[in-house]
């Protein structure tokens, strides 16, 4: 009593009975959170990480080079930083870039690595600083560039868009992104059944300098370990004995005495004893016979014996991540017999692990990857080094070996330019060789930018048909959208991070081991090994090494935890326990997942309306609410420890967690969609990713940019029915879509299969206009003999002393001015090449003047363009680049494709003029009539709610909200509507605009956000009757691109024989295809030349005919692989 | 047969048509709860027993008359009674999309180094309403090419630069006090006079845009915009442009008729199921009793049929000729002259089919 006396003391009587109020509007912790973290964060963070810290290490690692040459010679690597982004205007000048300028002119966006040194010249010792080894690429919006901390007054002055979300690089103008990887988790202990049933365990360690991958596997009931590096399978116990646990009670103690366990593993010891190998010595020497010889690159030391190489393997390769310090194999036998525990338990009993389990999923970010590259990039730099080093000390020379001379930039630069521009990463060390790990950032939209930035890729191959890596795990819950991810053979493959979600970096483990001690965590190397097993012991891994024991993991959990709020851990350290495998897991590295949740304390959630208050006015960050234990982050193996709520009302006394919003479990993309919750699911797939094909706006600095390709609307809109979502990422400041009056009913027969009716009128007035730009470039290049490439004034025709057609738009420079109206076939940019451009050879005559010949840039396109505006400038190469940026202006026709947010996509099938389009009481005219038609089977439920709302706020002259799980009510939207006179439903009555006379039934009619999609008949379309033929057969070209044909396939030919119209298979076949005239000879058979036989020496047999010339071709052909087709010829009347 | 056509005007006169009846169905749309009923003319001659349904022009000139309802500005609304829907959409239709305006057609760019791209500012200087009345000038030819002569053509000029404000204050960021110029209004544009056209107008009223407050583009400063337009005569159905209405339409009026006395508080549950002013409700012998006082201006939301216990006791239907027009003008001419237009329009139309009509005869 008195204890309550003290805590509610101060309350009257009404405050106590009153009701327990909820925290209204914990929404406004989001806008917070993205403040902080951002949409791209997780890349940004990752990178930042590796050039100001992950660096240095890899530096540390490698930071001395040694020459075979001579002993005394050294250098080493005092420190490395990564300097600011700039451009080198000439020789050692250099001038800070802008991101966009590098977009322009085609360079990369990157920033000088330079190196303190310390080496020897001679007997002398020479520290030099600030040596430049080569150049990194530079994430726009990381702390090295040049965008971090800037106004977006500042970003407007570098032509640069604040909502851009930056997170990618800039390389050969070429905007690239390094999507997030991801893969299965390294260092844990994974037990699989296999295909067979029979259960294993495996661990693919990884350290900086190894990764391998170590099985344990259960062959007779007995337990082998299978390595790469081994030709066998090894018996474990040999492996046990190999690492100094001779005595076979010792091994079974580790493993555990439980009879049943004990049963399990005798075979193993059994086996062992067979082979008669009981010490240490036996055992390696055993081992050593194994081992699979190779011999590694640059690896040339005195050779090792068979036990030492054996020893070797185990303390090194095998579980490398398991440190193992002057061969003392303690920690890892204790692993081993953790994994073989592991396997002995999940036998029978159904306790495998789930490789799709999203705990066991590390998530590969830039930052990661980069590092990798550049520690390989770096090594090779050293080794080039020591190379160079081990060649010229030896030479006597009147300078002294200097090696800052021979340090070369260009191989770090290149080899990282060239691997994000072509996304190949292949690594010598680990073997690695993936493709596509970089994509060119989409810019079709706004939307299509962010929805890439948060793209996961994954490392499975899409053509496997397999359903396991593909389907919605719930562990990703609130980590990965739900239904963002592609259709077709890379659905559930690419996944998009949900909203809140945050990506670990790696952190320091040192202090945690620290901690761990102080909570009572007991060294295992302390321990007989029996503990292991004892059934309150619990063992602590900490990122997958074994840490220790604890009795009480209760309180170790609970201390940690209660730390981690407090501050004194980091915030992004995880600490979970798995009950069955009796097992604390602490995880601080790199890649998980992890999201933010409110912490409930005695049932009530620790953030009250008063912090909320008090964020919004700006007193308080999402920091602050982290620091007082108001809000954690969890991973996705903590989230399982913890009774997260959803709402406030359904707390009840085990829940530990509230969540923030339930909105945020869907990702950018998904946000769009008003009331996706009313959606069948395949729906919202289906706008996830029409949505990043929906034209608009992509930044505020559209205008500026020359992009091969940028779709714009002249009129765009922001949605009347919006989302929370909508607005946390700033989609109303770059929409993509209009606000379309629609009525849903049938009109004409235009609009079955989804098609769309279109009012011209609405078209008259802008609806649906966009803007298309197009670019077209070219280089004026230098070439070796001291010839260029030159701009020409325009030609002028002969008698009227004005420009030729072809050269009307340009200017007296040969360069076409803005403004002018570009017909297909026009030349935009006169350009000249020599027609040598070779160094002439030794000897050969001196040239005169150089000859040039025309190349110049012509415009092609079914309609004219106009141009916006030209660049001139100059590359990273000094090559003059003249960009043009060309635009259309289009209105919609038939046959262009429009969508709403619910996946409902269609193309326009009709255009009607206004009078003929139904109205409504009030005199309004729908800007596009759908099919109802459409919605029994789409079951977009979302998408007649977003019309009712749409309708109710244009009433209102408000926006509606229709985020995911909430959003405005039909009720109360419905209420609004009638206050305004409408029905209901939201069905009007409507007057047929053809006969005047009302329709039979009420019309739905409101308000729907529709977008117009990239794909545009004009870009499509495409007849030939006469065009381009192929050089090696003759035949005509294929595809659009080409003015190709369009092809008589085998099923059209198939249905021209079943018909008997053998003179139109004929004539499409080969008249009008490929008709060729050979002379045939008679006798021999053989393909003549105008009427000679070449073989029999005459023309008295030699006969003209028709056959196609791929015919021809292939007795050519057939012949030069001496094959001999001979053709039989006969009169057509015998 | 005349007897009969008194009766059928006594009917209107009284509001009543019995629901269900043949007279119902003749002139009555009927507003069911999932439908409409009756939505057709059906009073084609020899369609109903006992009705003598064939044209006569007396009978027409009896029956129909338009009462002029509310003018104000730009709006005009009339009731037009008395005849079929065919014609009165005719008149709609006309309004929308034959009743031709001017409207700038050519844009000459001499320079735009504004934001904006040529074609946009192009279309919309092309929506700019144009006030002139395009009775006073031809259409253009379609088959000569050319500048265009005073008598089909409307030349414009927008002549705008931007500069900076010398005499803004240095910390002042609001663009309108930073930059002169930097908003492009249609008050911008300056008519330029071709031939006799200044004899045309009085200097008083020139040709000018409607409206002098449309906002045209924003400039920044060094941005300049400089076009020369040529304003057609055209028709909406051409381009919307021309389309001298905001909207042009109709309703039929509506038509309440409570089925059997509705009283207490069903009474003030049916007055809110109406716009305001719909139902009254009366006190009569101490009992609240519902009355329908004006229909007219009931919006048809049909609120009626989520109650139960009233919707049958109300019948709801709309007077199928009787047409309640609302023009909106965009203000190139009152709408009263639009309408009068149309109907000009529509005339022309009927004597030009007359005359094919002759012609084919004569073939």
């Amino acid at each position: 009593m008195e204890v309550l006396d003290v805590e509610f003391g101060h309350l009257s009587q009404e405050e106590l009975i009153a009701p327990v109020d909820t925290v209204q509007e914990k929404w406004k912790l989001l806008p917070a959170f993205l403040k902080v973290k951002g949409l791209v964060k997780q890349h940004i963070d990752s990178f930042n990480y590796f050039i100001n810290d992950e660096i240095k290490k890899i530096m540390k690692a490698n930071e001395k080079v040694t020459s075979d040459a001579d002993p005394m010679w050294y250098l080493k690597y005092l420190n490395i930083y990564v300097g600011l982004p700039d451009v080198e205007e000439s020789f050692n000048v250099t001038r800070p870039v802008s991101p966009h300028e590098c977009r322009l002119r085609d360079m990369t966006y990157s920033a000088p690595i330079t190196v303190d040194i310390e080496y020897t010249r001679g007997s002398q010792r020479i520290i030099r600083n600030a040596l430049p080894i080569g150049r990194m690429p530079i994430m726009l919006r990381s702390s090295n560039c040049v965008l971090t901390g800037k106004t977006p007054a500042e970003f407007a002055k570098l032509n640069e868009c604040p909502l851009d979300p930056g997170g990618y690089f800039i390389v050969k103008g070429v905007e690239k992104v390094i999507l997030i990887q991801e893969q299965l988790s390294k260092n844990r202990i994974i037990v699989e059944a296999d295909r067979k049933g029979t259960v294993g365990a495996s661990v693919t360690s990884s350290t900086h300098e190894k990764k391998s991958r170590t099985n344990l596997v259960v062959k007779q009931g007995r337990f082998y370990l299978k390595h790469n590096t081994l030709t066998e399978d090894i018996p474990i116990a040999i492996i046990f004995k190999a690492m100094g646990v001779e005595s076979d009670q010792e091994i079974v103690q580790m493993i555990g005495t439980e009879e049943h366990v004990i049963a399990a593993f005798a075979p193993s010891l059994e086996e062992c004893q067979k082979a008669q190998i009981f010490t240490q010595m036996q055992a390696l020497k055993f081992i050593g016979n194994k081992v699979r010889r190779q011999r590694m690159w640059g690896s040339s030391g005195p050779k090792k014996s068979k036990i030492d190489e054996a020893r070797e393997l185990l303390a090194s390769t095998i579980l490398t991540h398991v440190p193992v310090k002057e061969f003392h194999f303690r920690t890892k036998c204790i692993y081993i017999a953790v994994m073989v525990r592991r396997v002995i338990l999940a036998q029978g009993a159904n306790k495998v692990d789930d490789r799709d389990y999203y705990g066991n999923k590390r998530l590969e970010l830039a930052g990661q990857l980069l590092s990798l590259l550049f520690e390989d990039l770096f090594k090779k730099f050293n080794s080039e080094m020591k190379k160079i080093a081990d060649q010229v000390i030896p030479k006597q020379r009147a300078a002294q070996f200097d090696v800052v001379k021979h340090m070369r930039q260009d191989q770090i630069t290149n080899g990282m330019v060239n691997a994000i521009s072509s996304g190949n990463w292949s690594l010598k060390r680990f073997k690695m060789d993936r493709q596509g790990v970089t994509q060119v950032l989409s810019r079709l939209s706004y939307i299509a930018a962010l929805g890439m930035m948060t793209r996961i890729s994954s490392q499975f191959e899409k053509t496997r048909k397999v359903s396991g890596p593909r389907s919605l795990q719930p562990s990703q819950w609130g980590m990965l959208c739900p239904s963002d991810t592609p259709e077709g053979e890379a659905c559930g493959l690419v996944k998009n991070l949900a909203l809140m979600t945050h990506i670990t970096t790696d952190m320091e483990d040192g202090p945690i081991i620290k901690l761990a001690a102080n909570l009572g965590v007991e060294d295992v190397n302390l321990l007989c090994g029996e503990e292991l097993s004892y059934a309150n012991v619990f063992l602590v891994f900490l990122n997958g090494n074994i840490l220790g024991v604890i009795r009480d993991h209760q309180k170790l959990v609970n201390t940690f935890r209660l730390m981690r709020r407090a501050g004194y851990i980091n915030e992004f350290v995880s600490i979970s326990t798995n009950i069955s495998d009796r097992c604390v897991y602490i995880s601080s590295d790199g890649g998980r997942l992890c999201r933010p949740y409110i912490i409930v304390k005695n049932q009530r959630s620790a953030v009250t309306n008063k912090h909320i208050q008090e964020l919004s006015q700006g007193y308080r960050s999402f920091e602050d609410f982290l620091h007082e234990s108001l809000v954690e982050y969890l991973d996705v193996n903590e989230e399982n420890d913890c009774n997260v709520a959803l709402y406030e009302h359904t707390i009840t006394k085990h829940t530990t967690h509230l969540e923030i919003e339930p909105f945020t479990l869907l990702g950018v993309c998904a946000g769009l969609i008003p009331y996706p919750h009313h959606n069948q699911s395949p729906r919202n797939t289906y706008q996830c990713a029409m949505g990043k094909q929906a034209m608009g706006t992509i930044g505020y600095n559209q205008r500026n940019r020359i992009d091969t390709l940028m779709y714009l609307l002249a009129y765009p809109q922001r949605p009347m029915v919006k989302t929370k979502t909508i607005e946390l990422i700033e989609f109303e400041k770059l929409p993509a879509g209009q606000n379309a009056t629609v009525a849903v009913m049938s009109y004409s027969g235009y609009d079955i299969e989804d098609a769309l009716v279109l009012n011209k009128a609405s078209l008259d007035r802008g609806f649906g206009r966009c803007l298309v730009y197009k670019n077209a470039k070219c280089t004026l290049k230098r070439y070796s003999n001291q010839t260029f490439d030159k701009v020409m004034g325009p030609m002028l025709d002969a008698n009227t002393r004005k420009q030729i057609w072809r050269h009307e738009i340009l200017d007296a420079d040969g360069i076409c001015s803005p403004g002018e109206k570009v017909e297909n076939k026009q030349v935009l940019v006169n350009k000249y090449m020599p027609t040598v451009t070779q160094t002439p050879l030794e000897g050969s005559s001196v040239p005169q003047q150089p000859q040039y010949k025309d190349v110049p840039i012509t415009y092609k396109g079914p309609t004219d363009s106009y141009i916006e505006k030209v660049m001139i400038s100059s590359n990273a190469e000094d090559a003059f680049l003249i960009k043009i940026l060309l635009r259309q202006t289009r209105r919609p026709e038939i046959g262009d494709k429009f969508s709403s947010r619910h996946g409902q996509k269609g193309v326009c099938g009709l255009i009607v003029p206004q009078e003929d389009m139904p109205f409504c009481e009030t005199g309004i005219c729908p800007d596009i009539i759908m099919n109802p038609h459409g919605y029994p089977s789409r079951m977009t439920v979302g998408k007649l709610i977003e019309l009712l709302a749409g309708k109710a706020g244009v009433l209102d002259g408000r926006f509606h909200y229709g985020t995911a799980f909430g959003g405005s009510k039909v009720k109360d939207v419905c209420e609004d509507l009638i206050r305004y006179g409408y029905n209901y439903l939201g069905k009007d009555y409507v007057t047929s605009g053809i006969t005047g006379e009302p329709l039979e039934a009420y019309i739905y009619f409101g308000p729907v956000y529709y977008q117009k999609l990239k794909h545009m008949v004009l870009d499509k379309m495409h007849a030939r009757a006469r065009g381009p033929r192929a050089v090696l057969t003759r035949q005509p070209t294929e595809g659009r691109s080409r003015d190709g044909g369009l092809r008589l396939g085998e099923m059209e030919r198939d249905c021209l024989i079943g018909y008997g119209a053998s003179m139109l298979l004929l004539e499409r076949l080969m008249i009008s295809s490929d008709a060729f005239e050979v002379d045939v000879c008679g006798k021999c058979g053989l393909l003549g030349y105008s009427g000679w036989c070449h073989f029999c020496k005459s023309s008295c047999h030699v006969s003209s005919l028709r056959i196609p010339y791929a015919c021809k071709l292939l007795f050519q052909e057939l012949q030069s692989m001496n094959i001999i087709p001979r053709l039989k010829l006969a009169k057509y009347n015998e | 047969m005349l007897c009969l056509h008194v009766w059928l005007l006594g009917e209107r006169e009284s509001g009543m048509a019995v629901p269900g009846s043949v007279q119902e169905m003749r002139e009555r749309v009927v507003l069911g709860e999932f439908g409409i009923r009756n939505v057709h003319t059906t009073d084609f001659p020899g369609n109903y027993m006992g009705y003598n349904d064939t044209w006569n022009y007396g009978r027409f000139e009896n029956n129909f008359r338009i009462d002029i309802v509310k003018m104000e500005g730009d709006t005009l609304e009339f009731d037009m009674v008395g005849i079929d829907a065919a014609i009165a959409n005719a008149f709609r239709r006309i309004l929308l999309a034959e009743v031709p305006t001017m409207a700038v057609e050519k844009v000459y760019v001499y320079n735009n180094t504004s934001i904006i791209q040529d074609e946009i500012l192009a279309h919309r200087l092309g929506l700019i309403p144009i006030r002139v009345d395009p009775r006073l000038f031809e259409y253009r030819s379609a088959a000569e090419e050319g500048e265009g002569t005073e008598i089909d053509t409307l030349q414009f000029e927008l002549n705008v630069k931007c500069t900076r404000n010398p005499r803004a204050s240095k910390d002042c960021s609001d663009p309108n006090e930073l930059y002169l110029n930097h908003k492009v209004y249609t008050s911008h544009m300056k008519w330029l006079p071709q031939g006799n056209q200044s004899d045309l107008f009085p200097e008083t009223d020139p040709p000018r845009p409607v409206h002098g407050d449309i906002l045209i583009a924003q400039l920044r400063p060094g941005q300049e915009i400089s076009v020369i337009m040529h304003c057609v005569k055209g028709i909406g159905k051409d381009h919307a442009k021309f389309s001298p209405v905001a909207t042009a339409s109709y309703r039929l009026l509506p038509e309440i008729t409570l089925l059997c006395p509705i009283e207490g508080e069903l009474a003030d549950r049916l007055q809110r199921c109406f716009s305001p002013g719909v139902i009254g409700v009366d006190e009569v012998d101490g009992k609240r009793v519902a009355r329908v006082i004006n229909a007219r201006t009931d919006t048809c939301g049909r609120e009626i049929f989520r109650h139960d216990d009233l919707k049958d006791l109300v019948r709801m239907a709309r007077v199928r000729d009787y047409y309640i027009f609302s023009v909106e003008s965009t203000g190139i001419l009152p709408p009263d002259i639009l309408v009068s237009e149309a109907i000009k329009v529509l005339m022309g139309k009927c004597r030009r089919f007359l005359d094919e009509l002759d012609t084919s005869q004569m073939d």
